[in-house]
């Protein structure tokens, strides 16, 4: 099963590394959906449906904390897979991630290799 | 504590923590070496600056502003480094490379200072472009330049740090906003 995936960052050069390491990484790649913060993800979610979700905390409009947590009160999205990417890598915003059922932490800067071994960890 | 001592903030820390964490930064993102040159303590701000300067805001145990300084000709270098694309001049992806590196290097920052000051917010990245501006920090005005050299250029980390009223509580509201304790003054600068 090829897995698509919602790419949410507000740095347009941060979805672009995400977009390069997910085509190298050895994943059964799908479509690859982008969104600048959390209410475009919520609204791209709306037309698209992923596998999961690779956004970052710190984000104008809606953050990525407020994203997780709308999809965990959701019925459709409270089980989609989140792995959130940031520089927030203090206790504080690693343990709020968890608390909201993030399937995963990676802190920036990363590596390809990084997201890589995230992500075949988890599917 | 290293944070703060007494009423003050051990610019020395500050400029270990900003060196190790710039230097991984760049070999994690760019995969480079930056070397560091000295630090110097500056009243006023930094500037008049030509070229590309990113600023991040800090509240919380410490309050201030972290940026990234370099020329257009650097920061063009670097975005092609780190997009593998090439780029000449700079556009919107190079204003973008430059403030995700500074959001990367000051939240690396942040991190350590939580450690001893408890929970802090950072600021959303703005970015100016231009020639001839000067950045001033309100209530503030003691800055730490610390110089670098690479291979894509020369560039610096700028810091203006003061103790401030304590940890902030879950999401502060610097996050969903600009930044607010900046004044730019440019004859040719946008500030985006």
């Amino acid at each position: 099963m090829a897995l698509d995936v919602l790419i949410v960052d507000d740095s347009a050069a941060i979805r672009k590394i995400l977009h390069r390491v997910l085509r190298q990484a050895e994943i059964p790649l799908g479509e690859v959906y982008e969104a600048s913060n959390g209410a475009e993800a919520l609204a791209s979610l709306e037309r698209h449906r992923v596998n999961l979700v690779l956004t970052d905390i710190n984000m104008p409009e809606m953050d990525g904390l407020e994203l997780l947590r709308r999809l965990r009160d959701s019925e459709a999205w409270k089980s989609l897979p989140v792995v959130v990417i940031t520089t927030e890598g203090g206790k504080a915003g690693v343990l709020e991630a968890a608390k909201l059922g993030a399937a995963g932490y990676v802190k920036k800067p990363f590596t390809a290799d990084q997201i890589k071994e995230k992500l075949t960890g988890l599917f | 504590m290293n944070v703060k001592r007494g009423n003050g903030i051990d610019c020395s820390w500050v400029v270990e923590e900003i060196r190790r964490i710039t230097c991984d930064v760049f070999t994690t993102m760019l995969g480079m070496d930056p070397a560091m040159g000295e630090a110097k303590v500056e009243r006023g701000g930094p500037g008049p600056t030509d070229g590309v300067v990113a600023l991040v805001g800090l509240a919380g145990g410490c309050v201030g502003i972290g940026g990234l300084a370099c020329s257009g000709e650097t920061a063009c270098r670097l975005s092609s480094r780190m997009l593998l694309t090439e780029i000449e001049s700079v556009n919107e992806e190079v204003l973008d490379v430059v403030a995700e590196l500074t959001n990367m290097i000051i939240g690396g920052l942040k991190t350590a200072i939580e450690k001893q000051a408890g929970p802090m917010a950072l600021s959303i990245p703005s970015v100016v472009f231009g020639r001839n501006f000067t950045t001033r920090a309100k209530g503030s005005s003691e800055w730490t330049r610390i110089p670098f050299t690479c291979a894509d250029g020369d560039f610096e980390v700028h810091i203006c740090l003061r103790p401030g009223e304590g940890p902030v509580n879950g999401t502060a509201d610097v996050r969903s906003g600009r930044l607010q304790y900046v004044t730019a003054r440019s004859s040719h600068g946008e500030v985006l």
